[in-house]
């Protein structure tokens, strides 16, 4: 089936061959392996990208579900010369390490600073919840949330 | 001529710097493993045992062969060289032979166009079992002579006796590293016989050795390569796929890529060790501890791995960080049909010390003693003898100012909040805030560095000048610990220069850097890399006669005497070292002997909120004090102390890889919990600086530690708010009800 998802801005056609979620379609058919593949059971958020103006695990979504959708991925969030704010508090308060859970981390914090530019620690924890981070101990990512709410980055 | 070090270098070492692969990594574009691709790429997918213990009776591949898009089906009759690999000791083979010895073990794997047809054409082989009863009783099994080690310690008199005794009977549980990252592998074949691969690894020497004796292939025509990796905490450090996936590639002459999915992952890499322990601790009636008895037993699974190491670390650290002058340790590690057990965080001394503190709190509580007094009481300190092995601890060991700086942290208000994420079992399961109990606990860890008992632990690294900047060459693994930024810090600082560049070499371009773990790398490769550019240094200073090194030259009194360009005129400059820790040996048949290299020391103290009727915790805050020498990346330390006290609350109150007649019951993250941002509690550090004898600028390792005495301290302040023994982590609702 052919189904049309625009992708960070841009309209993306594929062919699903069947019961692909949208986790697989991302990293195997459009060459965006940003979006991470850790459980497949939507626990653990390293699959999470901005979906109709959600937070979603990829990979619980049917990529065909997703015809004529809007998605963010991790590749969609900044440029090089131009990250996100929380991309930039990430690297300054050393919120990456294997960075493996990072992809959806940032895309879960972009999400909530724009929902709540100054949110409290506990509205960060629990709208973290759901993305694991087995390096960090959520320490630097939530020092990551404080400078950008400060305006530090 | 003095040497002058140049000072005030940009991201020199004690400077919080920035990953160089930071960027990539927030922008979803640093290559895991798992992201590797080519056009022509095939996919690899593996057929595993249902059985922790059964006899192969059938395997036909024809099925598989069968269907369209598969390139190649392969078993145990495929492997040309070595039927079996290991670590220490070659005892599994490559595929289930004729007996499956563990749930989960692998027993052919396919290449296939796409993902999908490899899946559902290992799944269309036909494999027929006789199940056999399998031994999961680790005791039944050291009975049985089914052991991959046995160990005795005897120091001091063994008749020797304490006025005040306490006993206990101390179990852990399987615990499981889940990196994020499950295990990934790209081969690609060379198109002359040989093949790259590219695999998630901690240790890529050794993992080379056991792939070439297997393949039957000469060292020199594979060639493995660090690939970008999601976490390792152990779970690396043996073979997993590495094989299978080169036998693929090299089998249809193509590249093939291999991705574990999260349940295979949990069936496909070792396990902490489950423990059950006897301990007796003897005392004077003023607390100095007289005599430590302890038996141990660790479930080492189904093949060796690392489980002698293990096993002698947990042997050693059995008393932990204090002083006593008469130790008994019978220690042995099962070998049965349960999930291999091997390498993770804290390594052996995680077992013991969450048994040994235990038993300190119950020696206070049995003295009347404040339980950190009883600790400073009997502290091993630099000089004192270790009590286990007997020997001199030589460089620094800050026991008392850890225990004071932990101490001196503010305790958090006490609970005032009705927001059931604040409360303990959170919004699902909600505590009234007036059932919730708080309670305090602290513990005090102690741990090796880098490899003991006489292993020749080296690690070679490669400093290069050249006219762009500086190459630091090395086969070290960067599983996300940040040691590309403590090289870097290290390079700058002796060249003067913050033009430096991490280059991550294949086996064939370096030697070994040995193993990403026992929390050596910063010490290792560090020390590799900081005697390679000290010696680029002053080979460079000698050639041009100069004094000092700045990033524009060669310098004499001030002056400068040569350019960069002129000291790389005739092409790049190099220095290449191979760099040793202080020699270690093995230990003799009472234990006794100078056996490690090293030691590292920390506190931690928890705070928890306990709804004893509902038997649920809420982790309020775990603070820690942290010995590690010299810090070189204050940062990065901050965050192995934070994330490696998150795996310690894992194992004290969620974590648990639930086993049932070998098959672990609980393989994905939906059923085995890992903390997340709302388990986690607040962490506050404190860095004790108190320089080492051999690590670079006086460095230690502290990958470990972090995980090592946060466990037992959690249950200790779980213990302080109920009232309840608790000799069992993790610590479930029903051990705090009481049914």
């Amino acid at each position: 089936m052919n189904v049309t998802i625009k992708i960070n801005g841009e309209d993306r056609a594929v062919d699903v061959a069947g019961a692909e979620s949208l986790l697989t379609v991302l990293r195997n058919d459009l060459d965006l392996p940003g979006t991470k593949d850790a459980c497949e059971q939507g626990e653990c958020g390293s699959c999470s990208v901005v979906f109709d103006g959600d937070v979603v695990c990829s990979c619980l979504v049917m990529a065909v579900d997703a015809d004529g959708s809007e998605v963010t991925t991790v590749e969609g969030l900044g440029t090089e010369d131009d990250l996100h704010p929380f991309q930039e508090a990430m690297l300054a308060e050393g919120g990456v390490q294997c960075g493996f859970c990072t992809p959806g981390v940032v895309i879960a914090g972009a999400h909530l600073l724009e929902e709540n530019s100054q949110p409290s620690e506990i509205e960060i924890r629990e709208a973290l919840s759901g993305n694991i981070c087995r390096c960090t101990g959520y320490g630097a990512i939530l020092r990551a949330f404080e400078t950008v709410a400060r305006g530090d980055v | 001529m003095t040497t002058r070090t140049t000072s005030g270098v940009r991201g020199g070492i004690g400077t919080s710097v920035r990953r160089p692969d930071g960027i990539p990594k927030v922008m979803g574009n640093f290559a895991y493993a798992s992201d590797l691709w080519s056009e022509d790429m095939l996919w690899g997918a593996t057929r595993r045992s249902p059985h922790a213990h059964a006899r192969l009776t059938r395997l036909d591949i024809a099925p598989a062969l069968a269907m369209n898009g598969v390139r190649a089906v392969l078993t145990q009759d495929d492997v040309q060289g070595k039927p079996t690999f290991g670590q220490e000791e070659q005892d599994q083979p490559v595929f289930c032979d004729n007996t499956a010895q563990y749930w989960g073990e692998p027993v052919a794997v396919v290449a296939a166009d796409d993902e999908e047809t490899a899946r559902r054409a290992a799944a269309a082989i036909i494999v027929e079992w006789e199940p056999l009863t399998p031994l999961t009783d680790p005791e039944q099994a050291v009975e049985e002579g089914l052991s991959f080690r046995e160990m005795r310690i005897r120091r001091g008199d063994e008749d020797a006796s304490g006025t005040i005794v306490v006993e206990g009977i101390y179990e852990t549980a399987t615990q499981d590293q889940a990196p994020l990252g499950t295990e990934a592998g790209f081969a690609i074949p060379d198109g002359e016989g040989g093949l790259d691969l590219y695999v998630t690894s901690q240790w890529i020497h050794v993992d080379h050795r056991q792939i070439v004796a297997c393949l039957d292939m000469a060292p020199d025509s594979v060639r493995c390569h660090p690939a970008g990796i999601g976490g390792a905490f152990g779970s690396r450090e043996d073979i997993s796929l590495h094989i299978h996936v080169a036998m693929l590639a090299l089998a249809t002459g193509r590249p093939v890529k291999m991705v574990y999915d999260r349940t295979e992952s949990f069936a496909g890499h070792v396990k902490r060790h489950p423990s059950r322990m006897w301990y007796r601790h003897e005392a004077d009636e003023s607390g100095m501890l007289v005599k430590v008895t302890a038996r141990l037993l660790l479930d080492g699974g189904a093949y060796a791995h690392t489980s002698r190491a293990v096993l002698a670390n947990a042997a050693f650290f059995t008393v932990g960080p204090y002083r006593c002058d008469s130790v008994v340790v019978d220690a042995a590690v099962a070998k049965t049909n349960n999930p291999p057990a091997g390498a993770m965080r804290g390594f052996g001394a995680v077992q013991t010390c969450f048994a040994s503190e235990s038993q300190m709190d119950l020696l206070a509580e049995k003295l009347g003693m404040d339980p950190l007094e009883l600790r400073r009481a009997n502290a091993l300190l630099a000089g004192d003898h270790m009590s286990t092995s007997g020997q001199i601890i030589e460089g620094s060991l800050p026991t008392l100012e850890v225990i004071d700086a932990v101490e001196a942290i503010p305790l958090p208000d006490p609970l005032d909040d009705d927001d059931p994420r604040l409360l303990p079992g959170g919004t699902g399961l909600t505590s009234p805030r007036g059932s919730v109990v708080r309670g305090v606990g602290y513990a005090v860890g102690l741990k090796n560095l880098a490899f003991s008992e006489g292993f020749d632990d080296f690690a070679e690294a490669r400093v290069v000048m050249t006219a762009a900047g500086v190459e630091v060459h090395t086969a070290a693994m960067e599983v996300g610990q940040g040691l590309v930024t403590v090289c870097q810090q290290i390079a700058r600082t002796v060249l003067g220069t913050d033009q430096v560049a991490i280059v991550w070499d294949d086996t064939s371009q370096i030697g070994s850097a040995g193993s990403t773990s026992a929390s050596r790398q910063t010490q290792m490769t560090g020390g590799a890399v900081h005697a390679a550019a000290v010696g680029l240094r002053d080979q460079i200073l000698a050639d041009h006669d100069g004094d000092e090194l700045r990033d524009d030259g060669v310098y004499r009194e001030g002056e400068r005497v040569a350019t960069i360009d002129d000291v790389c005129s005739s092409g790049p400059v190099e220095h290449h070292v191979q760099f040793r820790h202080p020699e270690t040996f093995p230990p003799d048949e009472n234990g006794q002997g100078d056996v490690h290299a090293g030691f590292v020391v920390a506190a931690h103290r928890a705070v928890v909120d306990v709804d004893p009727e509902l038997g649920l915790v809420r982790v309020v805050r775990v603070d820690t004090a942290q010995d590690v020498g010299t810090a070189l990346n204050p940062q990065a330390i901050t965050g192995q102390l934070e994330g490696g006290i998150m795996q310690g609350v894992g194992l004290a109150v969620m974590e648990e890889l639930v086993i049932n007649e070998g098959i672990i019951l609980n393989p994905t993250f939906t059923d085995y919990l890992i903390p997340t941002f709302l388990d986690a509690p607040a962490v506050e550090t404190r860095i004790v600086e108190a320089g080492d004898h051999w690590g670079p600028f006086g460095a230690k390792g502290i990958g470990e530690s972090p995980t090592i005495s946060s466990t037992p301290a959690i249950v200790a302040a779980i213990r302080a708010a109920t009232g309840r023994p608790l000799s069992r982590v993790p610590v479930r609702p029903e051990d705090i009800v009481g049914i």
